[in-house]
């Protein structure tokens, strides 16, 4: 074993080394994406079919893959994934990643089919699409459902408090906070949300790629920094019900979650604006079944099975036929159940940042470990 | 205690610092409240709800699946290649190669079997783990089991050798016996790693087949729960069990 | 016996021990290679290409990787990681060097106890030992709400997400393996230099420092590597007590390979790491060297001065 080391060997094994790697970039460049919906077999017998789903951890029915069996026959795994990141390091791994259906938000979806690796919806086996407000069939990530299907959208906002503060009008509540709420606050941590409170405090585009202005909002991060809490995308909420926080940077879903435990926590969009982001559902194409991922697509769009899942994660559904049927009652106790979907365009949908992705990674990490 | 004199402070500090937070754990667990913070009542309705707990239940299967597998390779070939090392090649170097990936930190091997079954096309599963788990609890029986033989008289193997008897059956009737115990210490040990492990597992494993601790990191990261605590106490008691059996077996006395 | 005789003796000799180390160690060795020397390597081979846009690696030579690591932001995180993973070590062995000293002068029976004790939390799961964390330091926790009763404070203090939290965090997840290594080698020691040193009329202050701190510097050194290494690799702790706000090289590791998708600079990142694993274990077997050398002799030389 002491020859392995000298420096011959170690040559011969880069050699070895390089010539596997080779071999894997001819391999990969065959990738690509083409344009063309999938091509599918009616005839398919979808109980010969399983199903692997990978959904954010806690944003659906706990029964939906018994309830999906049991509808369609096939039966079906939810795995959990805590983030958007989390999952596209997963399916860009290399490799067949097990998963037949992500759950990713609109503009991951898009960089996945730039990059070749998710199939286009063949919208023949999704009859249920036409059940979807018009609005949602022409997000700016994805006009006209190609290869993405929004599965619930909302907006960002701030979920606070309503009896220990007023209600917040401005982003920088968070990022300039009173002295009552230094240390009281939290914002989103992941790339995209981390910035959006700053970028639109600063009146810049939520998908700005400009570096001038990307600098002023890292400086009006950094400066935000030590009145935080933390930075959490994940117990927020439950930070205010326990009286940790006072006010946090939310998603309007999840503020739901904190106002169904406690009344007095209400969310507000600030008057610089917002973003609309929607999650979307993609089929791989590495899946061996995408009809069954047609028809588990299909059945989400399902206008009952939709407001079940409305009423379950309390998140609004781009689904009309649904809404229709919950959205008023689920108003009455969650306000940001009841908006419009032109209410909801306000916000600025959100895009990939294609080539200036690393940028904003970079000032991410500049940012929190100032 | 009496003779320690000042001794008595850093000695009992140390203690109450290791143990106060494990008991807290333990004794909320037994909360009646939702509030990880407040004690209301007793109550065993987080063992209830952690039982029912299917994702908690998969993760367990996993684990164990990964766990047994990996405790029965890296215990052959552990244990192999510590007979090996220290019988028939005698080189420091030899040595610190087969120990080395129970010392690389768990953050670079695993990015580098990430990286490495990428590139030949190994789908990320429980499979995965499982290969990676053995590399370094082989490197733990190994240092177990050459421990152990440091310790143990090699003359009767050579007497069996001189007496005409063949490598394997000597291993098979003089130095398996002689080395039962470290081996099973060391079976122990990889199985208790194995079934703790997070970074590795997190970074090899398929989206599809969660281990336990990743289990336990993302039900940590979705915020404070009593279940946790209930776990906490379930996998605690089970830790400690294998430990003190382990201190049975072995009589480790010095080699802790 | 003949010449030839002892020849083909020999010859079987060491047949035989090829024989056993290719059925012996072979297996295992072979088994080292493939799952840990070469993934290792291919860190190192990854380091030196350019990412690709949607992860993976675009096969370009480049060394901008090791460039970038040097641009403030990154060199803030490894001085803030050095910063706290020392601090965390310092913390480890002024806690854990008196401690092992104690468990050496309990009776031997109670060694045993009290060594497996420092053990035992060592084997319950790491991420469940952090999470206490969290309940023990929360603002609505019991050691804020305990200093309120008492009346120390006035309201909870933010003791959570801080990187004081950070290195109680990885202190109380280390702790074990400073006092085991420290342990063994104060066990080791031979009493009777100390008792020579104080015989010879030194205060036990000055025996102490003379002769038992040189005499166990190894084993403080493992206990140091031991602590440092694997808080400088931490992700957990700090994304768990640090609430974020604390970023260490190994959060800035696992993000690249598992969020930013920047696999060549996440390599060069752990290649830093590793180094600095191997410097620690250089440093550290040449002051053992040259104590098992030195502490000796000049004990030696105390007791012959007498």
């Amino acid at each position: 074993m002491r020859r392995s080391l000298t420096p011959s060997s170690v040559k011969k094994t880069g050699a070895i080394l390089a010539t596997a790697v080779s071999a894997a970039l001819v391999l990969s460049a065959c990738g690509g994406g083409d344009s063309g919906a999938a091509d599918l077999d009616p005839e398919a017998d979808l109980t010969q079919q399983s199903l692997t789903v990978s959904n954010w951890a806690g944003y659906y029915p706990e029964d939906m893959a018994a309830k999906f069996q049991e509808a369609v026959g096939a039966p079906m795994t939810i795995t959990n994934h805590a983030t958007n990141e989390e999952i596209m390091a997963k399916l860009t791994a290399g490799g067949d990643s097990g998963i037949d259906v992500a759950f990713v938000s609109g503009q991951f979806a898009q960089a996945l089919n730039e990059a070749g690796l998710i199939e286009q919806i063949n919208a023949e086996f999704v009859p249920n699409l036409s059940n979807l407000y018009p609005e949602a069939q022409e997000l700016a990530y994805d006009p006209g459902n190609k290869f993405s299907v929004p599965y619930a959208w909302g907006t960002t906002g701030i979920c606070y408090r309503s009896d220990l503060i007023d209600e917040p009008t401005s982003w920088n509540a968070i990022l300039e906070p009173s002295a009552e709420n230094q240390g009281k606050v939290t914002a989103l941590a992941t790339e995209r949300w981390l910035m959006l409170p700053a970028q639109k405090a600063l009146g810049f585009s939520a998908n700005t790629t400009d570096e001038a202005e990307m600098e002023q909002v890292k400086q009006k991060l950094i400066a935000a920094k030590p009145g935080l809490l933390a930075y959490d995308d994940t117990t927020f909420y439950s930070r205010l019900v326990s009286g940790e926080a006072n006010a946090v940077v939310a998603w309007d879903g999840w503020c739901n979650y904190g106002t169904a435990e406690n009344p007095d926590i209400k969310f507000v969009v600030p008057s610089e604006g917002s973003d609309l982001w929607a999650d979307t559902m993609v089929i791989l194409k590495t899946s061996k079944n995408k009809e069954a991922a047609h028809a588990y697509i299909n059945y989400i769009l399902d206008p009952a099975n939709h407001a079940w899942v409305a009423e379950n994660i309390l998140y609004n559904v781009p689904n009309k036929a649904a809404m229709d049927q919950v959205g008023a009652a689920l108003a009455e106790s969650y306000p940001p159940m009841g908006v419009t979907p032109a209410q909801l365009l306000e916000g600025e949908g959100l895009v990939d940042l294609g080539e200036a992705g690393p940028l904003y990674t970079k000032i991410a990490t500049e940012v929190t470990s100032s | 205690m009496r003779n320690l004199g000042w001794l008595r402070v850093p000695f009992i500090f140390t203690y109450a610092f290791l143990y106060i937070p494990i008991a807290v754990l333990v004794v909320m667990s037994f909360n009646a409240s939702k509030s990880p913070f407040v004690w209301t009542g007793f109550s065993t309705q987080w063992y209830t709800a952690l039982f029912n707990n299917e994702l908690i239940r998969q993760g367990f299967i996993n684990t164990m699946i990964v766990a047994v597998g990996a405790t029965i390779l890296a215990t052959i070939l552990g244990t192999l290649l510590a007979i090996g090392v220290s019988r028939y090649f005698r080189s420091a170097i030899v040595e610190a190669y087969s120990l080395a990936p129970a010392i690389i930190p768990d953050l670079v091997l695993a990015i580098g079997l990430l990286a490495f079954f990428a590139l030949v096309g190994v789908t990320l599963s429980l499979f995965s783990v499982l290969l990676a788990h053995v590399v370094f609890g082989m490197a733990f029986v190994a240092a177990v089991v050459i421990a152990r033989i440091g310790q143990t008289d090699s003359s009767l193997e050579e007497a069996s050798r001189d007496l005409g008897a063949g490598v394997v059956t000597t291993f098979r009737k003089i130095t398996l016996p002689s080395l039962a115990p470290a081996i099973i210490a060391g079976a122990l040990l990889v199985f208790t790693l194995s079934l703790d492990e997070f970074v590795i597992a997190y970074f090899t494993n398929g989206p599809t087949t969660p281990t336990l601790p990743i289990v336990i990191y993302s039900m940590v990261r979705f915020g404070v729960t009593p279940e946790i605590n209930a776990l906490a106490a379930l996998l605690l008691l089970v830790s400690f069990t294998i430990v003190i059996s382990a201190q049975r077996i072995t009589r480790l006395t010095d080699a802790v | 016996m003949s010449a030839s005789t002892t020849q083909s003796g020999r010859g079987a000799a060491r047949r035989r021990a090829l024989t056993g180390r290719a059925i012996f160690a072979g297996p295992g060795l072979l088994y080292i290679t493939l799952f840990m020397t070469i993934p290792v390597l291919l860190v190192l081979v990854y380091s030196f290409f350019q990412r690709g846009r949607f992860g993976g690696i675009v096969w370009e030579f480049t060394l901008e990787n090791y460039v970038r690591a040097f641009e403030p932001v990154y060199l803030n995180v490894l001085s803030n990681s050095l910063v706290i993973a020392g601090t965390t070590t310092v913390f480890a062995l002024v806690i854990g060097y008196p401690t092992a000293y104690a468990i050496t002068r309990l009776p031997k029976r109670w060694r045993t106890v009290a060594l497996v004790l420092v053990v035992l939390p060592f084997w319950t799961n790491f991420l469940i030992r952090t999470y206490a964390w969290i309940v023990l330091l929360n603002s609505e926790g019991p050691i804020n709400s305990s200093l309120v009763d008492a009346g120390i404070i006035s309201a909870p203090i933010g003791l959570l997400y801080t990187p004081g939290a950070v290195i109680v965090g990885l202190v109380y997840a280390y702790l074990p393996l400073v006092i085991l290594p420290v342990y063994a080698s104060i066990e080791r020691l031979d009493r009777q230099l100390i008792e020579a040193a104080s015989n010879l009329g030194a205060s036990r202050v000055r025996a102490f420092f003379d002769v038992t701190l040189p005499l166990t510097l190894p084993g403080v050194m493992i206990g140091a590597i031991f602590v440092f290494v694997p808080s400088l690799g931490n992700f957990v702790v700090p994304e768990l007590l640090g609430g974020g706000k604390t970023v260490m090289v190994g959060n800035l590791i696992r993000d690249q390979f598992l969020e930013a998708r920047d696999w060549p600079f996440g390599a060069v990142l752990a290649l830093f790491v590793i180094s600095l694993l191997v410097i620690l274990f250089a440093i550290q077997a040449a002051i053992s060297r040259r104590i098992n050398g030195t502490g000796k002799r000049y004990a030696a030389k105390q007791v012959t001065h007498a």
